[in-house]
């Protein structure tokens, strides 16, 4: 083929993708801010499961603090902390964060840490693991999940944070490691955080307009 | 014109049905038909894509070459995909956390570069749309139907929503289909019915 027929077929293709871009972006635009809200209110609905047992007497919806990072939590965008309290006294706090190590695209946790250090829920808000295998990390398609309530730091020591494949102490999914993998690893990391920043976090000032913030 | 029309329909939704017929599309088909619900919602779904995309890829077919078909069917498709799923989170939130990756994965639908590379590519604007519109019915129609039918069954045998169900509801719906076909015509309906996407 000529020279000429070349750039000709490239033109094409790059005014066609110019188009499709378009396309998409303004489709975004017509979208984003539905999905923003649709994202919170799903978000508010699981709150409730990672919190069971637990007595609060405060708005946890109204308590958000959003982190831009870098924050020290595992993600690289914005991690959300909510906090309960208890007659002012602090209950747990409740982490939305992101592991960017699972087999296809972020997954985005609820991370419930009682005041105590004790995990009191994880559940998984978003994903695109793959279905009948890594898939299983979500709560209504195997019990994965639910290893987690009662563990802590100490439950078990550092070193058995991982999943069993890599001589750690939790289970893996059958024909899927890393997705477990990615998010035991988060799930170890947002412990470490609250451990050492505990004071601070239930002491941050609420979002001014929890509305508008904590959307990647 | 009418009589034409008329052919394009009862190909879309019987005699050249992408699910029944061709057999395009089956992990989705499989994969996601636990309930009716499902089932509509993904085929609503695949049936704007397909419309769109017929639609997109008639309209550019004079500055389609041989060489970039392959990566134009790609880019237009990834893209209405991509929107769909804008629209679906956007509008649809619920049925969107049912379905999952599924909805990302109308792109590799190969129902859809099929109707494109077969069709579209090589009509007019209007009679590919109708082609996209009819093509998609046929496949949402038989994902409604086997969705319905694994949720009814559900109630009765587990089996049903489990993976094995779905290979069973498909395999039924496939017979009846050639069952009803065969009627009246089983000498000569034979050649017919081997027929696929390779023919």
């Amino acid at each position: 083929m000529s020279i000429g027929g070349d750039f000709r077929s490239g033109a094409t293709l790059g005014v066609i993708a110019a188009v499709c871009t378009a396309i998409v972006a303004l489709t975004w635009q017509l979208t984003h801010e539905r999905i923003a809200d649709n994202r919170r209110a799903w978000l508010e609905q699981s709150l409730a499961p990672v919190m069971s047992g637990l007595q609060w007497d405060n708005d946890i919806i109204a308590s958000r603090h959003t982190m831009s990072p870098p924050h020290g939590l595992p993600g690289s965008e914005s991690a959300i902390v909510y906090r309960a309290f208890d007659q002012g006294q602090p209950v747990a706090a409740l982490f939305v964060v992101t592991a960017r190590d699972g087999y296809s695209g972020p997954i985005r946790l609820l991370i419930g840490v009682g005041h105590d250090g004790i995990l009191t829920g994880v559940r998984i808000l978003e994903h695109r693991e793959t279905p009948g295998l890594g898939d299983g990390i979500e709560s209504g398609k195997s019990g994965w999940i639910d290893q987690f309530p009662g563990r802590s730091l100490v439950d078990p020591a550092p070193s058995g944070w991982k999943i069993r494949r890599d001589g750690g102490e939790f289970d893996q999914l059958t024909g899927a490691s890393v997705t477990p993998r990615a998010v035991v690893k988060a799930v170890f990391e947002t412990l470490q955080y609250f451990a050492a920043n505990r004071d601070a976090l239930f002491a941050a000032p609420a979002d001014v307009t929890p509305a508008e913030a904590g959307d990647d | 014109m009418t009589e034409r029309l008329m052919d394009r329909i009862r190909d879309g939704l019987w005699h050249q049905n992408p699910g029944l017929v061709q057999l395009l599309g089956l992990c989705p088909l499989l994969a996601v038909t636990t309930t009716f619900v499902n089932g509509l919602g993904l085929g609503i779904a695949t049936l704007a894509v397909l419309v769109g995309s017929n639609t997109l890829v008639s309209a550019t077919r004079r500055f389609l070459r041989r060489e970039i078909r392959i990566p134009m069917y790609v880019l237009i498709i990834a893209s209405l995909v991509t929107c769909t799923e804008l629209v679906f989170k956007a509008w649809f939130p619920a049925l969107d956390r049912s379905l999952g990756i599924f909805i990302p994965l109308i792109v590799t639908n190969c129902a859809i570069v099929a109707r494109a590379e077969v069709y579209a590519s090589r009509n007019p604007v209007g009679p590919s749309i109708v082609d996209g519109f009819v093509m998609g019915m046929g496949f949402a129609l038989l994902l409604m139907a086997i969705g319905a039918f694994r949720e009814l069954l559900s109630f009765a045998w587990l089996l049903a929503v489990l993976p094995p169900g779905a290979f069973f509801a498909l395999a039924l719906a496939i017979a009846g289909r050639n069952a009803i076909d065969g009627r009246g015509r089983r000498k000569d309906a034979l050649p017919r019915r081997a027929r696929t996407i390779n023919r």
